[in-house]
């Protein structure tokens, strides 16, 4: 699929992806934000530092964001608040993608198994993804983890239903049927012959469900049912921001632009990926 | 044709079983003892006993599945557990914001979406389909209460234009009331549907105009307006349709927030105060009832397949 690589004259993968507009400005956005969610805390005061004499300031030379209702820098609780969104995003698409993959590649070739599956996964995708995760929020207590487990469950399903169809086309190609008529065990086919395939659409995917995990990690805060208030995030400095709205509304717009930010630069790499790594899903969408 | 239907319906019984048990198996997660919780700060340990007894919390949890099971077959979605009122009576109390806000943003994007996507598709890597296409990975990225703090300053803060949150119903307040209050909350929800569908309707009605016969209606001579909404839109509808019907699980996720940004007393907020209350009955009320509500509108949107394609058959 991704064959270009060893073509001489022909750009690789890595040169299509750069020159693909999206990826080159997303990635970028996306870099700058990763360094300062990784430098900035270092250098910015203390995003928890409580300043009561200093409370509710608009922004200025002081304070680059101004400060909230107990007198934080909004600055740097947003940089922190990156931190928490990079890791949610990050960690919910490794892990989504991961048990989505052993889950898909098992209900497309083990046929005994592929209803059960797919039916628990329709139950699964029926339910409200925002509902789904504040009820078991509310249940777990909310830490880092829950919040990470909370968004995770929602978004497997979209995996397991692609990484299904993929099996479930590439199983009829002549070289898998080859394989299967030559004796090759059926591991070695998935791995030799139906995982590589997979590869492409789910790095595509992967990418997407950062982006909305990031977002529902937001909501999930603003609606303070997210990561507990102890730690900056987007989402619940935004949700402290509601009370003086009328009176600050740097403290919701701040970080609401960060966020905004952030997700349109992993959305734009997403589209890139799409449009490089996987031309027959382009095509249709 | 008949069979077909009577197919599709009996499916549904096998998802809404799994939404059930996932549901319940929840709850029965749930820290803490739902007897002690209900009984107060002041019962003793004779009184958790005795509400334990009378729940059946103390059964074994096949039979408590299985009770709870026919209690909801029955229409029975339990008992709040600080109002003590049922929960489906809570639910239709609050049914009404929700419903006509979801109607208003369902209408409001299908009209704009629709043709944006079409004349995106028809001018194609145009300036206005990229413009449609910038929109759209926008609407997904910009998050819902963000977009709604952002009209709101705008709109009611900044111009004065319309009136920041609260809900008015028509049936008892006005129409005209009504309208001014669900404007923004509307707008809000309806941004990331319109990005859904337009793009959706852009891909598929780019799609049809490869087809032949639309080379064959331009050849006879019709009028492009005909051929883009008598042809090209008519063979487009069943993906735009099914978009429209997936998306009903986005609409309800962001009805949700919508409802807490603007103060609106819907069902939204009855999840929230829920949450905020540890309520559970009423949680899993919820959860329940939407997940249903998404299954019907989408067996719905399946069965009439038929009726906006005569192409298929079952």
């Amino acid at each position: 699929m991704t064959g270009a690589e060893g073509n001489q004259g022909q750009p690789g993968i890595a040169g299509l992806l750069i020159s693909h507009r999206g990826v080159f400005w997303g990635g970028l956005v996306l870099i700058a934000i990763i360094l300062l969610a990784v430098f900035g805390p270092l250098i910015t005061a203390d995003p928890v530092a409580i300043n009561p004499m200093n409370r509710l300031k608009p922004p200025g030379i002081e304070g680059l964001f101004g400060t909230d209702m107990l007198g934080r820098d909004v600055f740097s609780r947003v940089l922190n608040g990156a931190r928490v969104s990079l890791t949610v995003g990050t960690a919910v698409a490794l892990i989504s993608v991961l048990v989505g993959l052993t889950l898909g590649l098992i209900a497309g070739y083990v046929r005994a198994l592929d209803a059960v599956i797919m039916r628990v996964m329709d139950g699964l995708m029926s339910i409200p993804a925002i509902l789904l995760a504040i009820a078991m929020i509310s249940l777990a207590g909310a830490t880092l983890t829950t919040v990470v487990v909370a968004i995770v469950i929602p978004e497997i399903p979209r995996v397991v239903r692609l990484v299904r169809s993929v099996v479930l086309t590439v199983r009829e190609e002549p070289y898998v049927e080859a394989a299967i008529a030559s004796g090759t065990r059926t591991l070695q086919i998935m791995v030799r012959h139906i995982l590589p395939n997979t590869i492409a659409p789910l790095i595509v995917q992967a990418t997407y469900i950062c982006g909305s995990a990031m977002l529902l990690e937001a909501i999930l805060g603003f609606l303070g049912a997210g990561i507990p208030p102890e730690i900056p995030s987007w989402g619940n400095i935004m949700s402290e921001g509601r009370t003086f709205f009328q009176l600050t509304p740097w403290i919701i717009f701040f970080p609401g632009l960060a966020l905004a930010l952030t997700v349109l630069a992993v959305n734009f790499v997403g589209d890139g990926l799409r449009d490089t790594l996987d031309p027959r899903i382009a095509r249709t969408m | 044709m008949l069979r077909y239907v009577a197919f599709r319906i009996l499916s549904t019984i096998p998802v809404m079983g799994v939404v059930a048990l996932f549901v319940f198996v929840l709850l029965r997660l749930a820290p803490g003892d739902p007897a002690a919780v209900i009984a107060g700060d002041y019962a003793t340990a004779e009184d958790v006993i005795r509400i334990r007894e009378q729940l059946g919390l103390s059964d074994p949890l096949f039979i408590q599945f299985m009770r709870w099971l026919g209690d909801l077959l029955q229409g029975d979605l339990g008992t709040s557990i600080f109002s003590n009122k049922p929960v489906t009576l809570l639910i239709s109390q609050r049914l009404e914001p929700t419903l006509l806000l979801t109607l208003t943003t369902i209408i409001f994007s299908v009209a704009v979406a629709v043709p944006l996507g079409t004349i995106a598709a028809y001018r194609a890597g145009s300036f206005i389909d990229r413009l449609v296409m910038l929109f759209s990975v926008g609407g997904f990225s910009i998050p819902v209460f963000v977009l709604g703090y952002m009209l709101i300053f705008t709109f009611s803060m900044s111009f004065d234009l319309l009136p920041v949150q609260g809900y008015r119903s028509p049936f008892s307040e006005g129409v005209l009331p009504f309208l001014r209050h669900i404007i923004l909350p509307t707008a809000t929800l309806g941004v990331i549907f319109i990005a859904l569908i337009s793009r959706m309707t852009r891909a598929s009605v780019m799609e049809v105009l490869e087809e032949d016969y639309i080379r064959t209606a331009r050849a006879k001579g019709q009028s492009e307006m005909r051929i883009l909404v008598g042809h090209a839109l008519r063979n487009a509808a069943v993906p735009i349709v099914t978009v429209i019907g997936i998306g009903i699980a986005l609409l309800i996720g962001g009805v949700v927030v919508t409802e807490s940004v603007y103060n609106i007393p819907g069902l939204g907020r009855l999840v929230l105060d829920a949450v905020l209350a540890r309520d559970y009955p009423i949680i899993q009320g919820l959860m329940l009832f939407f997940s249903f509500v998404y299954i019907f509108i989408n067996l719905i949107i399946d069965l009439c397949y038929t009726f906006l394609d005569p192409r298929i058959r079952y």
